[in-house]
Order: structure tokens, then C-alpha cells, then sequence
């Protein structure tokens, strides 16, 4: 094996110099009978060559990855500055591993530091952790936040969320005595509306609502925050398009006491679903109740800048099941792709991208909606994502405008919502040309 | 004439990126906007609209951006570099090979909500990897939704869970509510067992270091035993040999095993956790199957069991359509679909199916090693770990006689008499140039060093650990003093962690920290 050092001598003359007779003895305080009497029934080894032409083979059946495509719902298409990937590929960073000595990992302690800042900008909110595994779980982790914070344990979430997030907190919270009741949203608006948080009392830990929504309908924060407050029950706010965070105004300006969003917007691969980063932001006074690993600033005895895990006294590796969260490896390379990303946005490449995609589907939400027997069902407004409403089943259209027009023209929402049939939801980005969604049009109106 | 600019060290000093920002800089370029505009509070109301230009953001070129990232990598110890031998992390070779796969535009760009007809490729890699692991772990049923192997842990608790509440039925499942977990294992397990309801109840190590079969037939007599969670080959890298005599007690007293999988590495081609008698395993993707940590993560902790336990796994399974299905569009004779008709399941644990770019790596690594490579990879590394261990015996305390397997376990007695302790050691290790090893684990080995050099260490580099590690064992004893100031050699000291955890500084913010970024420009 190419990637195994020692030579077959090599390995004789180290079982000689620790006195085992073969290899089969470094195994004899395993009993004989668990032993494998044969080989596993794996393929034999492949070259690079082949492995290489076997990968790209199965590569070919991923049609959807060669399309022109306006899906989104919780992962999103967004140009990558090159450098991101060039910089994450330096072997310093991927085959580091967690920080545990931070004498010789200050590079991904500095990175993470960042990493929590820009996030603090983004969200508005005070303090964040160094990443948690996607935004569903990073949901699911506030949610157990809210109960701990408040010592209470009914949980109101608006039905507008992702349904797959709201699926995860659900397995998330079903063994930890919280209550998690759903809100409806307006069928008219397609937004959370603060008069309709039914259920919600004195007894509420937190108001959970997504903004933009899973429709791509952007909430009216403030209003959310205040009722919440109200009662004394935390809101809770969470974002599937990150890159919404250049034109809304920030969560933390609206009153949300806990932020976690998707991150994957800020250079990361759709890679079929993963590895994602989740973000997770929230107020000063909450640190110590903050799932997941946390970078701090700390000196050396010369008065020397550095930066080290810290708080640990949170983790499972002290309080053990008394800790905050199970949380140990969380998302730290993708979390670094981020953070290279957003700063070599900038501020003014994150607003010019937010701007880009919201122009670019309000335009095709205007041309869809001009399409005989289209319609646009929500009246609130939105950011890069939307509903559509189409004559007939969606699912059967959809599949016909990919497999006759090579176009993934989204996502059908009976996949989630078996009383949506007709609707869909659209997501356009920087990436797609005027001449794509002008192709998305002329298609579905030639198509139905 | 002196050159003022040059410096001797190979790092140079970097600021923070915040520090660096000038207004007015762009790393970026987008094409101009190509479709009509609208009028932008006629798409979003102003009081919705963002109001502090993100402010605080850096403005860097793409300039800045590289060398930024390129200095402080200088920083950071990798495997790439040297010998990482941080026993139950587990850092072995990261193959190249495995990146340029996960890079492959039709994985790389694909949507997780794109048609299953369309993503064929992609479920077909899912299922093939799911094939792989049952075989070595010799259990059937797969999820590989977890993100993490903490992850993973609590989805196998969870499953335990609703295996026992459908078995005996709600009211009576609610007696059952005690894990057990012996006291060597990772912080993790209780962890995840809190999270999904249950009560830790630990378990005592032997003097040898094996799970104590009297304390545990004790613990299991009270009737409320809903599980084990056992690591094996345990944290301090011992084969637990009863292991079958310790799955037949928890399922005579009606629990179920768990097993930790962090140390497969030990097992893969020796042995299989199925024909141990354990009904449900998490395996590390980034541990055995060598994915990239990252500088902490991302990870993947596919979960492993019993047909019987099968139900339960997360929603949706991958599977293959069966003869007589019909297949829709595509190329392969295979065709793979989402399941989601799975009542009993625990539910969904994430978006989407998992870290899919970490399963492609293990599926690579998997098809690289082959049947022969996979076992030649756990002999190279239990031969590893058995010769540090031969290595060190005549100059650190050994607190277990026990054969080890794939990492070793000393403790720092014999260095404490001279007031040099574990985290000493391992600091003055850093200036020999190896990654230390992981100190303070297990928790109930006072002063401990596991170590856990892998299969991805050659025979020369061994003997250079071990000639460090000795040359400190009697630096110790002859100059205490050097140790305890080490590390000497790296850009920092060591830092003040209990300062930093009493008043936490978590972020940067503007203006009144001048005194410090002037401090590091020296």
C-alpha cells in the first residue's frame, strides 16, 4: 500500500526488536473465535488510474450538476473567488487538526477569531462560536440554547422554516422535554405574521422563525422580537441564504437574541448537500450557554498576542453530560473557506452580490408571473427566492422543462407540502444570466 | 548596512485581517448586472434594508487575501509536516488523491435537491460507501447523515431509544433510562446520552484497564439499563476482551451495546464490532478513513447496526430500487432512490444526506487500500503503536501492562517527582519537532500521554520520537527547568488560557486594543 511507510523488512525487523513473532501475535488479546478467518469482501485495491475513471464514470450520472438551475431552498449556487480553494488546500490548514496546542496552530486559531467577527458583523449580534455543522443543527442547538437560557421549555417555530430544519429540531429536542409547537404562516403574504404567534405565553422559551423564509419571504423582524420580548421568551432568528446578510437588515439591529444561519453561501461547494458550515451568533451575556467551541484572545508571558480554545469548562471534555452541547469536531476548514470568502468580498462585494441576485429574481419573478397561468402566491417581499405558482402539477413540469430543456427550474413544493402541487420555489443568483432565466421563461411557456 | 527588512524567522508576523483593512480596497469582481433594475425600495421596504454598510468588514485585496492566509498558515503544525501522534484523534496521511475526487465538477456542483434521476452518480457513491462499512463492520443497516462523531453517537443512542420504547412500549421503555459508560471514555458519550434522555451511570476500569464485569452485572441487575456505550479497543488502547461476555450481560438484562467507533482503525480487516455481539456503531469518516480534519473538522460519523435496529436509523435511507421496479433515466443498470418511508425512524438529523464530500474521500480511500491494503493499514499501525510502547517503557511509567493496540497510554509519574508534569512534556516535545501527543486523557490515567502514532509513520521517524521523548525524559531529571519553559522554539510562548477564559475577548472590535497589535509587530 503506496501510502503505508515501512517496508516488509522494515516491519520484520521492528516485530524482532519488540520480541512478536508475527503479525498475526499483535493480535492475541483479541480472541480467536472474533478474529476474520478471510478477507473482507472489499474489491482488491485500484490503482489511481483507475479509481480516477471509475469516479468520473459515476460523476456522469450527476446530469443535474451540468444544468442551467434555479434550485435553492437551504443550499445556493454563488461564485467562489478562486483563492478560496487555493487557500484551503494548503496542507497547514486541511491536515491540521483541532488546535488543541496553540503554540503551533495559531493559523486556524487566527482564522477562527476572524471567522467569529465577521460573523458578528454579519449578524449583528455580539459573540459567535467557532462553527457548527450546517445551519439545520445549528437551529436545533438554539432551540436547546432558548431552554437552558430560560429555564423554559415550550418552543414556538413558524411553519415557514425549512421543513428539513424543522425536521432536525424535531429529532433534536423530542427526548429533552421541550415542547415545540408550529405557528402558521399568512397564505396570503407568505410571512410570519407577529398577531398569529398562537400558543404564544409566559411559558415560551422562543419565537423561531427563518428570514428570508423557506418561500424567500423576508419576516418583519422587529415586530417578531418585540412580541417575543413581550412575554419574555428569546427570538430566535434563522437564515438558509447567508448572503441576504448584504441587503437586510441584520437580525441583531432587529432584536434577535440568538442568530444561526447556513453558511454555505460564502464559497462553499453545494457538494450534494455537505460539508456546509452552520453559524451561530448571539448576545455577551449568553456565553457561557453557547454550544460549540469558542476562540479567544489571550497573551503570552512577553505580552504577545495569540489566540486559544477557550471556555472550555462549557465542553463534554469537563461537564461531560453536563455540558452545553455534545459538540466537539465541528466545521473548521469550511468555516475557514468562509472566512476567506467574505473577506475577499469585502463589504461592498457582499452588498454587490446581494444586490445582483435580488435584481436578477425580481426580474424573473416579473417575467414568470407575466406567463399565462403563472401566478406569484405571496404578497411579502423577497430576497433571491420565491414561489411560484404554476396551471398544473409542478413535480410533472419540472421534470419535463429538465429532461426536454436541460433546465432544473427548482423545487417542487409537494416534495415537502403534499396541498402545494401547483407551487414551486425559484431561486436565482449571480450566477444565472439574464439569458438563462430568459430561457426559464420562454421554456415553462412553450412547456404547459 | 543592515536590511531592516528582512526577518529570520520563516513566519512572519501577520495582524489581524481587521487591522490590515484600508477603505477603499476590492478583492473581488462580479460582470455588470445584465438584467433591468429595479428601483430597490420597490423590492425590499427600507425598514427591512440593511443600514450599517457592514461596517467593520475588511476592504483587502486579493493580495492581501494570500498572503494573509498564507502567513499565518506558516503557524499551524499539520500531518503534512510530521508525526501527529494525538492518540483517539487519529491523524494519518490525507491522500491527495481523495481531494481531487471530492473536486470532480458533477460531485462538487451538485444540488441536494436535484431530481433523483438526475443524481444517480451521486446516490450510487452513497450506497457503494454504505456496502463498505457494513461489511467491516460486519452491520447491515447505514445511515450516513451524521456530521460528526458526536453526531453520530447521539443518532446510535437515539435509535436505542426507539428500539426499546417500540419493544416494550412507552410506559415501560420510561424505567429504562440508565446509560452506562465506563470512566475511560471520550466526554462525548455522556454527552450525547444527556441529550437523548438518558441518565449516565459509569462504570469502574479494572487495574488492568478493561471494563469491570462485577460493577457492570451490578449496574445492570437494577432492571432500568437501556444501554452501553463502550469504546473498543478502549482509550487507553486495550482490546476489551470479554467483549462478548459484556454484550450478553446488557441484552440479558434487556439493554442494547453501543461501540464507540473512534478506534476502528485498531479492527478494520481483524475484526468486525457485528460479530462481537454489538448492535449499533459509529465510525469517524476523518479518523479510519483518513478525510481531512480541517484544523477541526468537518468530520462524518455514519451510524452502523443490526437489522433488527434498521427501522430506526435516520430518514431518508439510499437504496437500491429492487428487480421489478422501475428504473427513470439513467445511464448506470443500477438505479438508487430516496427513502423516506421509514415510521419507526428516529427522524432526520440533518439537512440533506450528510457531509457528502467527506463520504467520497472514505469511498476513495476504501477503493485505494482494497481488502488487502485496509487490513495491511491495521497491522502497520497496532506494529507502530507496539513499538513506541517498547520504545518508551524503560523511561516513562506504564500504567497498564496489557498489550496495546493501535495507540499507548504512559503518565508523567516518574517526571513529576522532578515537578515536570504531562502538558511540560508536551510542550518541550514541540521543540523536537513532533505534534504533542493527547495529554489529560483518559481522564482516569493521572497525568496521561496517549499516543497514537498510525499507519501513516515510518520506521526512521519512530525512532526519532523516541529518541525525543527519552532525551526529555532525562532532561527532566538533569535540567527541569528547560522543560518547564518550553516551548523555546515556536513564534509564541505559552499562552495565559485562564486569563483569556476569565474575561473573554471572542471577537475583534475597533480602536482601544492599539497597545496589543503593536505588541506582536515587535
Amino acid at each position: 500500500m503506496r501510502y503505508i511507510p515501512n517496508s516488509p523488512d522494515e516491519r520484520a525487523e521492528m516485530l524482532r526488536q519488540i520480541g512478536v513473532a508475527s503479525i498475526e501475535n499483535l493480535f492475541d488479546s483479541i480472541p480467536e473465535e472474533l478474529r476474520l478467518r478471510g478477507p473482507l469482501a472489499v474489491p482488491a485495491a485500484l490503482s489511481e488510474l483507475e479509481l480516477l475513471k471509475k469516479f468520473d464514470a459515476m460523476a456522469v450520472h450527476n446530469e443535474a450538476a451540468r444544468r442551467i438551475s434555479f434550485l435553492g431552498g437551504g443550499a445556493y449556487s454563488h461564485y467562489s473567488p478562486t483563492i478560496v480553494d487555493h487557500l484551503i488546500s494548503r496542507s497547514e490548514f486541511f491536515t491540521a487538526y483541532t488546535p488543541y496546542q496553540p503554540e503551533i496552530s495559531q493559523g486556524t486559531l487566527q482564522a477562527i477569531f476572524e471567522f467569529q467577527t465577521l460573523v458578528c458583523q454579519l449578524t449583528g449580534m455580539d459573540i459567535a462560536n467557532a462553527s457548527m455543522y450546517d445551519g439545520s443543527t445549528a437551529m436545533a442547538e438554539a432551540v436547546l440554547m432558548a431552554e437552558r437560557v430560560t429555564r423554559r421549555s415550550k418552543v414556538i417555530a413558524s411553519s415557514a422554516i425549512h421543513p428539513e430544519y424543522l425536521q432536525v429540531a424535531h429529532t433534536y429536542v423530542q427526548h429533552a422535554g421541550i415542547e415545540l409547537q408550529h405557528s402558521p404562516y399568512s397564505t396570503e403574504t407568505g410571512a410570519t405574521s407577529a398577531d398569529s404567534l398562537t400558543g404564544l405565553d409566559d411559558k415560551t422559551a422562543a419565537v423561531v422563525v427563518q428570514s428570508p423564509n423557506f418561500f424567500g419571504c423576508v419576516e418583519d423582524l422587529q415586530a417578531l422580537a418585540d412580541k417575543a420580548h413581550a412575554v419574555g421568551a428569546l427570538l430566535i432568528v434563522v437564515v438558509t441564504e447567508a448572503i441576504s446578510f448584504g441587503l437586510l437588515k441584520s437580525p441583531g439591529a432587529c432584536g434577535a437574541d440568538i442568530v444561526v444561519a447556513e453558511g454555505q453561501s460564502f464559497g462553499v461547494p453545494l457538494s450534494f448537500g455537505g460539508p456546509y458550515v452552520g453559524l451561530f451568533a448571539t448576545r455577551d451575556k449568553y456565553a457561557r450557554q453557547i454550544p460549540g467551541r469558542l476562540v479567544g484572545e489571550a497573551f503570552d508571558a512577553k505580552g504577545r498576542r495569540g489566540y486559544v480554545l477557550t471556555l472550555a469548562t462549557r465542553e463534554q471534555h469537563i461537564r461531560r453530560e453536563k455540558a452545553t452541547s455534545n459538540i466537539c469536531t465541528n466545521e473548521g476548514l469550511i468555516a475557514l473557506a468562509a472566512t476567506i470568502y467574505l473577506e475577499t468580498m469585502g463589504p461592498r462585494g457582499i452588498e454587490e452580490v446581494a444586490q445582483q441576485c435580488a435584481q436578477k429574481a425580481h426580474y424573473a419573478a416579473r417575467k414568470l408571473a407575466e406567463i399565462e397561468g403563472f401566478s406569484l402566491p405571496f404578497s411579502a417581499p423577497f430576497f433571491d427566492e420565491f414561489v411560484v405558482s404554476g396551471p398544473g402539477e409542478a413535480a410533472t413540469l419540472l421534470a419535463k422543462l429538465a429532461s426536454e430543456r436541460g433546465i432544473d427550474g427548482g423545487i417542487a413544493l409537494s416534495r415537502y407540502d403534499p396541498r402545494r402541487p401547483n407551487d414551486f420555489l425559484v431561486c436565482v443568483t449571480e450566477t444565472n444570466t439574464r439569458k438563462d432565466i430568459d430561457a426559464l421563461v420562454s421554456s415553462l411557456r412553450e412547456l404547459v | 548596512m543592515s536590511i531592516t527588512k528582512v526577518t529570520s524567522h520563516i513566519s512572519p508576523n501577520e495582524q489581524l485581517i481587521f487591522e490590515r483593512s484600508q477603505p477603499g480596497r476590492a478583492g473581488f469582481s462580479l460582470p455588470p448586472l445584465d438584467v433591468d433594475e429595479t428601483p430597490l425600495e420597490e423590492m425590499i421596504p427600507r425598514e427591512l434594508q440593511r443600514d450599517d454598510a457592514l461596517a467593520g468588514m475588511p476592504e483587502v485585496t486579493e493580495v492581501d487575501v494570500i498572503r494573509h492566509f498564507t502567513r499565518i498558515s506558516t503557524w499551524n503544525y499539520s500531518i503534512d509536516l510530521g508525526m501527529y501522534p494525538l492518540g483517539s484523534c487519529t491523524m494519518k496521511y490525507n491522500s491527495r488523491l481523495n481531494e481531487k475526487v471530492a473536486r470532480i465538477a458533477g460531485f462538487a456542483n451538485l444540488h441536494p435537491l436535484a431530481a433523483e434521476a438526475e443524481a444517480q452518480g451521486a446516490l450510487e457513491v452513497i450506497y457503494e460507501l454504505q456496502q463498505h462499512l457494513a461489511e467491516i463492520t460486519g452491520l447491515p443497516g447505514i445511515s450516513l447523515q451524521p456530521a460528526a462523531g458526536a453526531h453520530g453517537e447521539m443518532t446510535g443512542i437515539m435509535i436505542i431509544r426507539a428500539f426499546i420504547d417500540a419493544r416494550d412500549g412507552k410506559e415501560k421503555s420510561a424505567q429504562r433510562r440508565t446509560m452506562l459508560i465506563p470512566d475511560s471514555a471520550h466526554g462525548t458519550n455522556p454527552a450525547s446520552a444527556h441529550l437523548s434522555g438518558f441518565t449516565v451511570k459509569t462504570i469502574k476500569s479494572t487495574a488492568e484497564g478493561l471494563t469491570d464485569l462485577d460493577h457492570l452485572r451490578e449496574l445492570c441487575a437494577h432492571g432500568e439499563v437501556a444501554g452501553l456505550m463502550l469504546t473498543n479497543p478502549n482509550t487507553l488502547g486495550l482490546f476489551e476482551k470479554n467483549i462478548q461476555q459484556i454484550c450478553d450481560i446488557v441484552h440479558d438484562a434487556g439493554g442494547l451495546v453501543y461501540m464507540d467507533g473512534a478506534n476502528m482503525n485498531a479492527l478494520v480487516g481483524v475484526a468486525r464490532p457485528g460479530d462481537m455481539g454489538v448492535d449499533v456503531i459509529h465510525l469517524n469518516l476523518h479518523k479510519t478513513f483518513s478525510t481531512p480534519h480541517g484544523g477541526g473538522g468537518p468530520g462524518s460519523g455514519p451510524c452502523c447496526c443490526t437489522k433488527e435496529l434498521e427501522p430506526f436509523l435516520p430518514v431518508p435511507r439510499i437504496v437500491q430500487l429492487s428487480n421489478g421496479e422501475v428504473s427513470t433515466g439513467s445511464g448506470s443498470d443500477r438505479v438508487f432512490k430516496l427513502d423516506f418511508n421509514y415510521p419507526q425512524s428516529i427522524g432526520r438529523v440533518k439537512a440533506f444526506y450528510g457531509n457528502y464530500g467527506m463520504m467520497l474521500r472514505a469511498l476513495a480511500y476504501i477503493l485505494t487500500h482494497g481488502r488487502d491494503g485496509l487490513r495491511e493499514a491495521t497491522e502497520a499501525a497496532v506494529l507502530n503503536a507496539r513499538y513506541i510502547a517498547h520504545g518508551l517503557v524503560s523511561d516513562y511509567e506504564k500504567p497498564f501492562d496489557g498489550a496495546p493496540m493501535h495507540e499507548v497510554v504512559f503518565t508523567d509519574k516518574r517526571q513529576a517527582r522532578k515537578g515536570v508534569h504531562t502538558l511540560d512534556i508536551a510542550k518541550r516535545l514541540i521543540d523536537y519537532g513532533f505534534h504533542p501527543m493527547t495529554i489529560y486523557f483518559p481522564l482516569i490515567v493521572s497525568g496521561a500521554m496517549l499516543i497514537e502514532p498510525t499507519e501513516s509513520v515510518g520506521h526512521q521517524e519512530l525512532d526519532q520520537f523516541i529518541e525525543a521523548m527519552r532525551s526529555i525524559a532525562k532532561e527532566a531529571l538533569e535540567d527541569p527547568e528547560l522543560v518547564l519553559n518550553a516551548p523555546h522554539s515556536t513564534r509564541i510562548g505559552r499562552l495565559d488560557e485562564a486569563a483569556a477564559a476569565r474575561k473573554p475577548v471572542l471577537r475583534w472590535k475597533p480602536a482601544p486594543a492599539e497597545s496589543h497589535a503593536t505588541a506582536t509587530q515587535s
